[in-house]
């Protein structure tokens, strides 16, 4: 499955883009897809951490992506 | 007003605390944060702030209705600015009324502090030779 992940913040910047496409085999994790992106981008194993969000929520590195999910990248965050 | 709510506008401190009011409170407390001129001795020029904002205003929901169970208090209004703001400016409002003012200093802390955990909001400081996304790296 293609998956498009949304980035924000210093993640955008590592990415150069908005968002990018990950090809992933059925049943990937939320731990595959953060493996290939640290694979293709090396710049977010230097962050403080990294997150996935699923559908607008946080979700454990063992989640089960589907095809249709909204995925966004969550570099360390700093409102306030 | 809405109690949870992300806007690029100047937020109003008194407008949130006026929405907390009601007659059984006996405590106010009410937590802004402001857009300060300096970090580690370097000058900011001013922020940026970025957010995912559907999940960071489900963020603050959720914090909101923590603290308010938490702490039995009466309302929490949260209010969050985005977009460029100025030194001085606010960029942040929590604001709660409880029955004693104890629960809602706690509730207000709480609420700071798990916003800067959780909320999916990120902050860029400008200076005069660049550029730095806050807390990014360890």
């Amino acid at each position: 499955m293609n998956i498009d992940i949304i980035a924000f913040g210093i993640a955008k910047d590592i990415l150069k883009s908005k968002s990018v496409a990950l090809e992933l085999g059925e049943a990937s994790t939320v731990a595959d897809a953060k493996q290939q992106l640290i694979a293709r981008y090396p710049a977010f194993k230097t962050l403080a951490s990294l997150q996935l969000a699923v559908n607008a929520e946080y979700v454990a590195d063992d989640h089960v992506l589907t095809q249709n999910d909204e995925v966004v990248l969550i570099p360390p965050v700093s409102g306030g | 007003m809405k109690e949870i709510y992300i806007t690029e506008d100047k937020l109003d401190s008194n407008a949130c605390t006026q929405a907390v009011t009601y007659p059984g409170a006996g405590g106010i407390v009410v937590f802004v944060g402001t857009v300060r001129d300096a970090t580690q001795g370097k000058a900011v020029l001013h922020l940026e702030f970025e957010t995912y904002e559907k999940m960071a205003i489900k963020e603050m929901a959720k914090i909101a209705e923590t603290a308010k169970d938490r702490w039995g208090l009466h309302k929490m209004v949260i209010h969050h600015r985005t977009g460029l703001v100025p030194i001085s400016e606010e960029a942040v409002v929590i604001a709660c009324s409880s029955a004693h003012r104890k629960e809602a200093f706690q509730a207000c802390e709480y609420a700071i502090d798990t916003l800067k955990e959780t909320v999916p909001i990120w902050k860029k400081e400008i200076f005069e030779d660049g550029e730095v996304w806050v807390s990014a790296h360890p």
